[in-house]
């Protein structure tokens, strides 16, 4: 199957002129991902503005998921996966998928939050204490003990958990864990928070939260977020992109794509005619 | 645990990453020298016997005296206890095992089942020594009583007390192995009216087999390399029969029998455990090979 | 009922036939269930016949006298107090050499090694090295510990051979352990930046130590039963002494001597007491296997008891 070229979004070195409403966060120029042999992204380019959420949409298995994991190296763990083109991240423009760079380092300035809840089996504040103590950000326990309370704080959880950050994070209720989740990511500061389906294993409430919550941290945070519910994405993002067998098929303002999308797959799709 | 607090440069986390994946390597290859050890003593110590001693004769010869002045190579003298003790174990073992892996995997109460199977295995956990003691001093006797002329070390009673060693292996690797046929088969052959056993025998444990003919053949492989139990029951004189009601030394038990006297490094005693250690080696590894393969082809069938 | 042309019941013979075939199926199970039943009590009474046996004629032999004695030509006199001493300093040389290796062995074919060739084959050796007979393993250390290395016929010699023994044990229990583990925890750490040294030592040992311990436990129930191996390399002797104190009065305090002396062990003691005639040798040979039997039954209860409890406090 033949697809038509891709409509171009604005590229990123024109947006920085001026009128943009908002700074260019992450570029992603001409990127290619093979797993072994098999070519799962086809030269994708996009920008993700910064201190927005950026829907990323489509039909199952159309690599929504390899995209995201690409932003944060995570593919680096497993052999044989194989990156072409450039991730740069500005405001330095170090291209992170660059063999060079160090994926902790990348780790660090992308956060990740999963499809499942995955808090560690240790207690609530261990959790969150965790990254920060592995990469030496706090100076002493006082300043750990202020990193956590901050981070839960933003992750909006710090009222339902003050009393019990000595109780094991996977205690919580399933909304809780994942906001805890968010939090740990937090904790670490990061400039961007990838979210891969977070609300994919959480009831209506729980979901309604942490839309919420993803809302808030829009302010301090560039968040990349995969959703499968377009009701999700017309909620919470700001602009959105649509893939297609490994292919970014349109992209643009959330209100633009889903009420005058410009290609027939992406209409097709967000009228509920697949997918 | 107590993550360590920094200063977690870059620099030594990634020292530290490059020397524990030494460390971790190090462990990985303990095991290959254990094996390599083994085959290495094995082989380097039996040389000189093999050497010395022409490979027909191992064969030709009817007994087994490598000590003697006139010393005699027949190891059929040995391959032949070591075949009648584990004959006999397995006359115990793969029929109880099996139908205890049938009763415990389509029949029992799986709350029973979970507590009975550890439990059943405690039976391979008994020092062997103990066994050994248990089949010397109490089943001897007692089988003396049906055979008069049992004499005090025989076959039998090491074979059988070897056989209760060996049907947990039996029936634990079994019962996984016929837990984990799918439901579905089952389903298709109950809809049909087969009862519980019937489905059990026609249609599990065939679909089972390869994983049961693993349970098998590495409870083989036990018997073959068990030593205590033998060494104390069944006698530790080598003899050429095929007769479970007499007495004769298996391959482990002569090993035991030389050790226990005095065995300075390079005599011919010396060396001649280590050919019987080699021939021991070499149908273990056959055996385990098989399960291993065996295992691995059920795993991917289910 | 009318025997009109119903087909849903079936004509009058066909249909007792089937019900007599399921009424003999019933039975069929139902005595099949039994004989299940009454299988695996009788295999487990066998356990405690072993139990029962070993208590009556050796029960009455256990007391201070015996626990404190060294062995003696005078069955009465004798006891297993260096039996004892050795199997637990042999158990301190075997532990120490299985878990290091065999943890880090677990964790590096787990978490590091990738499948290839070479993991393939360690692989099957550590499935066959499960299945060496344990004999083997003390030719091995005959061979290669008590003459190649000169350690003799000593603690040293005697403690690696049964390390190397549960080594596999020890190995295959890492594993299995590492394996619960699901990888969106593995993930959980890398994605906060962690290398994997750290993922393994702040999250993947600490996570699964309940199984790795289990197989330890297992290990050393098995070292601590082994006789063979320890017969092979020539520690059947008249051991009328102790191995000299680890623990020593001057700087450094610690002192290696013992590791190099000759030993006894408890599985040995007892072997050498069920070989001589006599009953009052049979008794000593009964409370030293009873001794035994304690041992490693409680050390496998133990084990089962861990493992259950690792299994219902991780819910992933
Ligand atoms: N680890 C992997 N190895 C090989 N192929 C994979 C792997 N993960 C995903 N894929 C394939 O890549 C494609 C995209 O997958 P994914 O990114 O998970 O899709 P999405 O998240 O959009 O549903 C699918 O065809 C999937 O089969
Ligand atoms: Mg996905």
């Amino acid at each position: 199957m033949s697809l038509p070229p891709v409509p171009q979004p604005s590229a990123g070195s024109e947006t920085t002129t001026s009128d943009a409403p908002a700074a260019i966060k992450v570029q992603i120029q001409g990127l290619n991902f093979f797993y072994g042999n098999h070519q799962v992204l086809r030269s994708i380019s996009m920008d993700v503005p910064a201190l927005q959420v950026t829907a990323l949409i489509g039909p199952s298995g159309c690599g929504k998921t390899t995209l995201l994991r690409c932003m944060n190296r995570m593919h680096d763990l497993y052999p044989g996966n194989r990156y072409e083109g450039a991730i740069r991240v500005q405001p330095d423009g170090t291209d992170i998928i660059a063999p060079e760079v160090d994926p902790i380092q990348v780790r660090m300035r992308f956060g990740m939050v999963f499809q499942k809840p995955n808090p560690f089996p240790k207690s609530i504040f261990d959790n969150i204490a965790y990254g920060p103590r592995i990469h030496g950000l706090a100076k002493d326990s006082i300043e750990l003990d202020e990193i956590v309370e901050r981070s839960l704080e933003r992750a909006g959880l710090w009222n339902e958990v003050k009393d019990r950050l000595e109780q094991p994070g996977t205690s919580l209720s399933g909304g809780q864990q994942q906001r805890l989740c968010i939090a740990r990511a937090i904790a670490v500061g990061p400039d961007v928070i990838l979210m891969d389906e977070p609300c994919s294993a959480l009831d209506p409430i729980a979901t309604a939260k942490v839309e919420e919550l993803i809302s808030e941290l829009r302010e301090q945070y560039s968040i990349v977020i995969v959703t499968h519910s377009m009701q999700q994405a017309a909620r919470v993002s700001d602009r959105t992109a649509y893939f297609h067998l490994g292919k970014l098929i349109e992209v643009g303002e959330t209100k633009q794509i889903f009420t005058n999308p410009i290609h027939r797959l992406t209409e097709d799709y967000i009228t509920g005619r697949f997918g | 645990m107590e993550v360590s607090p920094p200063p977690s440069s870059r620099r030594l986390d990634k020292t530290v990453e490059s020397f524990m994946v030494w460390v971790l390597r190090a462990g990985g290859w303990a095991s290959v020298l254990v094996t390599f050890g083994i085959v290495l003593t094995l082989v380097t110590e039996s040389w000189p016997f093999f050497r010395e001693v022409p490979l027909i004769r191992l064969f030709q010869d009817t007994m087994w005296t490598p000590l003697f002045a006139q010393p005699q190579y027949g190891i059929g003298a040995l391959l032949a206890g070591t075949l009648v003790t584990t004959g006999v174990a397995l006359l115990v073992a793969i029929p109880l095992g099996t139908i205890l892996a049938i009763y415990l995997s389509e029949f029992a109460e799986p709350k029973f089942r979970d507590w009975v199977k550890p439990m059943l295995e405690l039976l391979s956990a008994v020092p062997t020594v103990v066994y050994g003691y248990f089949a010397l001093l109490t089943l001897t006797p007692i089988l003396q009583k049906i055979f008069p002329d049992l004499p005090q070390f025989s076959m039998l009673s090491a074979g059988l007390i070897m056989g209760v060693m060996i049907v947990p292996y039996v029936t634990s690797l079994g019962e996984d192995a016929m837990r984990s046929v799918p439901m579905l088969l089952r389903e298709g052959a109950f809809a049909l009216g087969d009862g519980k056993l019937g489905v059990a025998v026609r249609v599990v444990f065939p679909g089972a087999f390869s994983g049961l003919a693993a349970a098998y053949v590495l409870a083989i492989s036990r018997a073959v390399g068990e030593t205590m139990i033998v060494a104390i029951a069944a006698g530790l004189q080598p003899k050429m029969t095929f007769n479970p009601l007499e007495s004769a030394a298996t391959v482990t038990a002569f090993i035991v029998q030389v050790s226990l006297g005095d065995l300075p490094h390079g005599s011919i005693g010396y060396q001649s455990i280590f050919a019987a250690g080699a021939v021991l080696f070499l149908m273990t590894l056959g055996f385990n090979l098989a399960g291993h393969v065996l295992r691995k082809r059920f795993h991917r069938a289910t | 009922m009318s025997y009109e042309r119903d087909f849903t019941v079936r004509p009058e013979p066909y249909q007792k036939q089937q019900e007599g075939r399921a009424h003999r199926r019933g039975t069929i199970d139902r005595n099949f269930r039994r004989l299940g039943f009454l299988l695996t009590l009788a295999t487990l009474g066998i356990l405690g016949i072993l139990l029962l046996n070993l208590a009556m004629n050796g029960l009455a032999r256990i007391d201070w006298q015996f626990m404190s004695s060294f062995p003696s030509r005078r069955a009465g006199e004798a006891g297993i107090l260096s039996a004892w001493v050795g199997t637990l300093l042999l158990m301190l040389v075997t532990a120490s050499a299985a878990i290091p290796f065999g943890v880090a062995a677990g964790i590096y074919l787990e978490e590091y090694a990738s499948k290839n060739r070479w993991t393939d084959f360690v692989e099957i050796n550590i499935a066959n090295l499960a299945g060496v007979p344990s004999i083997l393993y003390g030719l091995m250390a005959l061979g290669l510990f008590v003459y190649q290395f000169r350690f003799g016929q000593s603690l040293l010699a005697g403690g690696l051979a049964l390390g190397c023994l549960v080594l596999p044990i020890v190995i295959v229990a890492t594993r299995e352990s590492l394996r619960t583990i699901p990888s969106s925890i593995r993930e959980a750490a890398f994605a906060l930046g962690a290398t994997k040294w750290q993922a393994v030592w702040h999250h993947l040992l600490p996570y699964s130590t309940g199984g790795i311990a289990t197989g330890v436990i297992l290990a050393m129930s098995r070292a601590i039963g082994e006789s063979a191996p320890l017969i092979t390399i020539g520690a059947l002797t008249f051991i009328a002494f102790l191995p000299p104190a680890p623990l020593i009065s001057h700087a450094p305090f610690v002192s290696g001597e013992w590791l190099f002396s000759p030993f006894t062990a408890l599985p040995i003691q007892m072997f050498n007491w069920v070989s001589r005639p006599g009953e009052e040798f049979q008794s000593n040979a009964a409370a030293a296997g009873l001794i035994l039997m304690v041992i490693t039954l409680s050390m496998n209860a133990a084990a089962i008891l861990l493992r259950r409890r690792a299994q219902r406090n991780i819910t992933w």
